[in-house]
């Protein structure tokens, strides 16, 4: 079996794998990162978005063997110990989530957004940008406020940092 | 998926001969096509040869009067790139309008032309624009690159390497989106270039992308909407689906057209 070697979460990992192990299944039952979920399993739902090299991909629709020597980073990475990264406690914040599946994808989409876009998201902006992530529940309207609150928190968080 | 073998290839040179050497072997460029048609068993290659850690395949660069787009290109940098949205807005734009932003990570232009999706966006882009496409073994027109449904003159050990897309006085692509898949139900990319103009068409056709030469020759006399006033394409050659039916697809070809004029004009 082919080896593959890459960082995730910032921890250096080394595997044997199948050559069609998908990233989303390596993450799951190689690593037993179980936060990112798998909904649709053909690139629509977005439950299993992870960042590989600081973009946001569908992990479902991305061999493991694509990922070798990248930047994994999932959504058990966002949390400091018990403190929930600010766009996770703006979902908590703002009942962005029903039934919880879509969070992890949800969130680490909403992550990469703010990398992209900036702190300050019309509605417009985020429902565009979600266009990948889909919610059962229909919980959108809570999920765009979450966004908004959260890009802005993470705004406070980064001058926060800076200042120290 | 079927299990295969993979290959990571680290030069062109190594992938065309993994290509010539190898049985059943395709390219993997992003995947975004590729690995979930594999998932449905619809594609069931032996052998996958990467092209993501060959270096000198992505990049974008004005080069004279040409807009030059490496093949693992993604979408998202040509959608963000300012060389491109000052050159040639309409193809920016177009490449924003593909997937979502998790699909445009990791989709890339070469995959787009190579795979000819007849409901995808990039092939018309490079026929209305007249691009060359550029490969391991030659240089191709895109009249002469798009063959048929989900067929190119690509030989099978023959690697897109660039796309070059000379630059338009104006251009335009107006995309009729199908909400669940996000491929185009019908698109029409509109190009005024110095010597002619062209309309290209996507997702509508039997036969995958085409050119419309009556909106061409009509476009060329007064290069308006109202100049398409009258003017159709048949419902035979159309595609049908649970979407839309032929008849239907014709029609929009028509509202596209118009639509991609006006914008081109603003």
């Amino acid at each position: 079996m082919p080896r593959v070697s890459l960082t995730v979460n910032g921890k250096a990992v080394t595997a044997d794998v199948e050559s069609r192990t998908l990233l989303v299944q390596f993450l799951r039952e190689n690593l037993r990162l179980t936060g990112t979920h798998v909904g649709c399993d053909t690139s629509q739902c977005g439950c299993c978005v992870v960042h590989v090299d600081g973009r946001a991909v569908k992990s479902c629709t991305i061999l493991v063997q694509q990922a070798e020597g990248a930047d994994v980073k999932t959504i058990e990475s966002l949390a400091v110990g018990d403190t929930l990264h600010p766009m996770q406690e703006a979902f908590r914040q703002n009942h962005g989530l029903q039934c919880g599946f879509c969070t992890p994808g949800m969130i680490m989409t909403a992550v990469d957004l703010v990398a992209r876009k900036g702190h300050d998201l019309d509605d417009k902006t985020i429902r565009e940008e979600l266009e990948g992530n889909l919610c059962r529940c229909t919980g959108y309207h809570n999920i765009v406020k979450s966004i908004a609150a959260g890009a802005k928190a993470m705004a406070a968080t980064t001058t926060a940092q800076a200042a120290e | 998926m079927y299990n295969f073998t993979y290959h990571r290839a680290s030069g062109l040179r190594q992938a065309t001969n993994l290509l010539g050497k190898l049985d059943e072997a395709k390219l993997l460029a992003g995947g975004q096509t590729l690995l979930p048609t594999m998932k449905q068993r619809l594609a069931a290659p032996a052998n996958l040869v990467d092209l993501n850690k060959v270096e000198g395949l992505s990049g974008i660069e004005l080069q004279g009067r040409a807009l030059v787009i490496g093949a693992m290109t993604r979408h998202a940098e040509v959608a963000s790139s300012p060389v491109v949205q000052q050159a040639i807005p309409a193809l920016a734009h177009l490449a924003g309008l593909i997937g979502d932003p998790a699909v445009r990570h990791m989709g890339t232009l070469g995959g787009s032309v190579a795979n000819n999706d007849p409901n995808a966006d990039y092939p018309a882009a490079c026929l209305a624009l007249a691009a060359t496409i550029i490969t391991t073994k030659r240089k191709l027109i895109a009249d002469e690159f798009f063959t048929g449904l989900f067929e190119t003159a690509l030989m099978p050990d023959e690697i897109v390497v660039k796309v070059s897309f000379p630059l338009p006085k104006k251009a335009a692509y107006e995309k009729f989106r199908n909400p669940a898949s996000r491929y185009a139900l019908v698109g029409v990319f509109v190009a005024k270039r110095p010597s002619e103009i062209r309309v290209a068409v996507t997702g509508a056709g039997t036969s995958g992308v085409f050119r419309v030469p009556a909106f061409e020759e009509a476009l060329k006399k007064r290069f308006s909407p109202k100049a398409l006033d009258g003017l159709g394409v048949p419902a035979d050659g159309m595609s049908s689906d649970i979407h839309g039916g032929a008849e239907y697809r014709a029609h929009l070809v028509g509202v596209m057209a118009k639509r991609a004029v006006a914008a081109a004009m603003e």
